[in-house]
C-alpha cells in the first residue's frame, strides 16, 4: 500500500480548472518537492491532503486522494481526525502569541491530554526532533515572539510534529528566511524523513535537488514530469521541465 | 554531518575502493608478467570490467551531487578533482589489461636479461609505489605526500628513455626475440604513463586541498612549499 497516492483529481475553483488529472504515488518515509512556476497548481495540490481546499468557496474536487490506501474525502473521514495525521508547515512562521513550551504543547492541549509529564516529554521531543531544544531548553517560558525567524519557523514543524502525524506538508517553508535558517531547516527535512512522509512545494529548484527523493513538475495545473529527483535534475524527460529547472522559463 | 557531508564522505570511500581496485590490477599484472602466469593476466582482463562499471558509477554519483547539492568551494573542488582522479584511475586501469594481454599473448618466457637491461620489474614496483602514494595523499589530503610524486615519476621517465637503447641492443644482439623485445619496450611505455597519470591524480589532490592549480608547471614550480590559500 502506498503512503500517499492521487488518483486523476481534477480541482475547479469555480469554473477555473485549476488541477487537471493528476495522479501521483508517493511511498513512506520520502521525500517529494512539488515545482513550478507560480499559478501552477502545485500549493494547491498539496493543500488536497489535509483539505485545506475545503475552507475555500466554490472549490470541486473530483477523483481520488488516498492516505494510507483510504480516500480523505469519502464521508466515513473526520477532518479533525485526517489533520492529526497530517501536519501542516505554512510559507512564513506563524507562532501563536503564547510561550515556546505552549506553542508545542498547544496540539496536544486542544487534543484533550493534559497528563503534565506526558506533555513535557512530548514537547522536548518535538523540538528535538525540529532542531531547535538546544537552542530553546533555558527558555521555555519565554514567548515565542522573540524568537528568530528561523527558530520561528522550527518552531512550527515542532508544533506539527508534536501530535505524531504521519505525513507533513511543507508549503515554502524556508522562502521567507535566511540562507543559514534555511540550511538548518533543510538538513531538518532531511533528517525527519525517517519517521515521516514529507510532501513540499518550493520554489527554490536547488531545495528541491538538496532535500527530496521525487520531484513533481506542475505547470498550468498539470503534472508535467514526476521521477526520482535524480532523474529530473540531471536528465529529466520533458523539454519544459528542462527549461524551467534550467531557469529559461518560468 | 549535513547530507552534504554524508555524500562527500560516502565518495570519497567509493573512490578509496576504486584506488585500492586500481592498485590489485596493477600488482597482479606485474606478478603474472614476472611469473608468465596466464590465468592470473586472465583474471586482470575480467576485473576491468568492475573498474570500468566503478568509474561509471563514480562518474554518476559525482553528476548527482553537483546536480543535487550545489556543492562549493573546498567540496566543489573535491568534486571536481574526484572526476579527474576518477578517469586518471580508468586509464591505470586499461594500462594493466593492455599488459595483462601482453602476458596473455606472449609465447616463450620474456628473458631474464631483457628484464634486468630494460628495469621493467623496477619499474613496475616504482609506478606501483607512486600509485600508493598518490592513493594515501588522497586519504589523508596529504599534499606533501603529493608533490613527491612529481620526483618520483622522473625516475619512471628516466627508465623509459634508457629502455630504447637497452632495447635496441638486446635486438641486435638477440634478433630471433624481435617480437618480445617490442613487448617489452610497449610495457615500459605504458607504465611511463602510469607515472604520469599518478602525477595529474597529484596534481588534483593539491588543486582540491590548497586550491593551487599545478598544470603545466616545471618540476621546480610544483615542488614549492604549500603556501597559505587552504580553505
Amino acid at each position: 500500500m502506498h503512503k500517499i497516492e492521487s488518483k486523476d483529481v481534477h480541482l475547479y475553483y469555480g469554473s477555473f480548472h485549476a488541477l487537471k488529472g493528476i495522479s501521483i504515488v508517493i511511498e513512506k518515509n520520502t521525500v517529494t518537492a512539488l515545482i513550478g512556476p507560480s499559478g501552477c497548481g502545485k500549493s494547491t495540490y498539496l493543500r488536497l491532503f489535509n483539505r485545506m481546499n475545503d475552507l475555500i468557496d466554490n472549490v470541486k474536487i473530483e477523483g481520488q486522494c488516498l492516505i494510507d490506501g483510504k480516500n480523505i474525502y469519502s464521508r466515513e473521514i473526520n477532518i479533525e481526525d485526517l489533520r492529526k495525521r497530517v501536519g501542516m508547515v505554512f510559507q512564513k512562521p506563524n507562532p501563536f502569541p503564547k510561550t515556546i513550551f505552549e506553542n508545542v504543547a498547544y496540539g496536544l492541549r486542544v487534543n484533550g491530554i493534559t497528563h503534565s509529564t506526558f506533555i513535557e516529554e512530548r514537547v522536548e521531543r518535538s523540538l528535538r526532533q525540529a532542531a531547535l531544544w538546544e537552542e530553546v531548553k533555558d527558555k521555555l517560558k519565554k514567548s515565542a515572539m522573540e524568537l528568530s525567524g528561523g527558530q520561528q519557523q522550527r518552531l512550527c514543524i515542532a508544533r506539527a510534529l508534536s501530535i505524531e502525524p504521519s505525513v507533513l506538508l511543507m508549503d515554502e517553508p524556508a522562502s521567507a528566511l535566511d540562507p543559514i535558517s534555511t540550511a538548518k531547516i533543510e538538513e531538518l527535512i532531511y533528517e525527519l524523513k525517517s519517521e515521516y512522509t514529507i510532501m513540499i512545494v518550493t520554489h527554490n529548484m536547488q531545495q528541491a535537488g538538496r532535500v527530496s527523493d521525487y520531484t513533481g513538475f506542475f505547470y498550468l495545473g498539470e503534472l508535467i514530469e514526476f521521477d526520482t529527483t535524480k532523474k529530473i535534475f540531471t536528465n529529466p524527460t520533458d523539454t519544459r521541465t528542462q527549461n524551467y529547472i534550467t531557469g529559461r522559463f518560468g | 554531518m549535513t547530507h552534504l557531508d554524508i555524500e562527500l564522505k560516502s565518495l570519497k570511500t567509493d573512490m578509496l575502493e576504486m584506488f585500492s581496485l586500481v592498485k590489485n590490477q596493477l600488482e597482479k599484472t606485474k606478478d603474472a608478467l614476472t611469473s608468465l602466469d596466464k590465468d592470473l593476466a586472465r583474471e586482470v582482463m575480467v576485473n576491468e570490467k568492475r573498474v570500468n562499471g566503478f568509474e561509471l558509477k563514480l562518474d554518476r554519483d559525482c553528476e548527482n551531487i553537483i546536480a543535487l547539492l550545489n556543492p562549493v568551494a573546498v567540496d566543489l573542488r573535491f568534486v571536481l578533482a574526484a572526476l579527474k582522479i576518477n578517469s586518471n584511475l580508468e586509464r591505470v586501469g586499461d594500462i594493466a589489461d593492455g599488459i595483462a594481454k601482453f602476458v596473455l599473448n606472449i609465447k616463450l618466457d620474456v628473458e631474464p636479461q631483457l628484464l634486468q637491461t630494460t628495469r621493467l620489474v623496477e619499474m613496475f614496483e616504482i609506478a606501483i609505489g607512486i600509485l600508493k602514494d598518490v592513493m594515501e595523499a588522497f586519504d589523508k589530503e596529504d599534499t606533501a605526500l603529493a608533490r613527491s610524486v612529481f620526483k618520483k615519476d622522473e625516475v619512471l621517465d628516466e627508465i623509459n628513455v634508457d629502455a630504447n637503447t637497452a632495447v635496441a641492443e638486446f635486438i641486435r644482439a638477440n634478433n630471433d626475440r624481435i617480437n618480445q623485445s617490442l613487448y617489452t619496450l610497449s610495457t615500459i611505455r605504458k607504465l611511463e604513463r602510469v607515472g604520469d597519470q599518478c602525477k595529474n591524480i597529484a596534481e588534483e589532490i593539491i588543486f582540491y586541498v590548497e586550491a593551487k592549480v599545478l598544470k603545466h608547471k616545471s618540476l621546480s614550480q610544483k615542488e614549492e612549499l604549500p603556501g597559505e590559500t587552504k580553505n
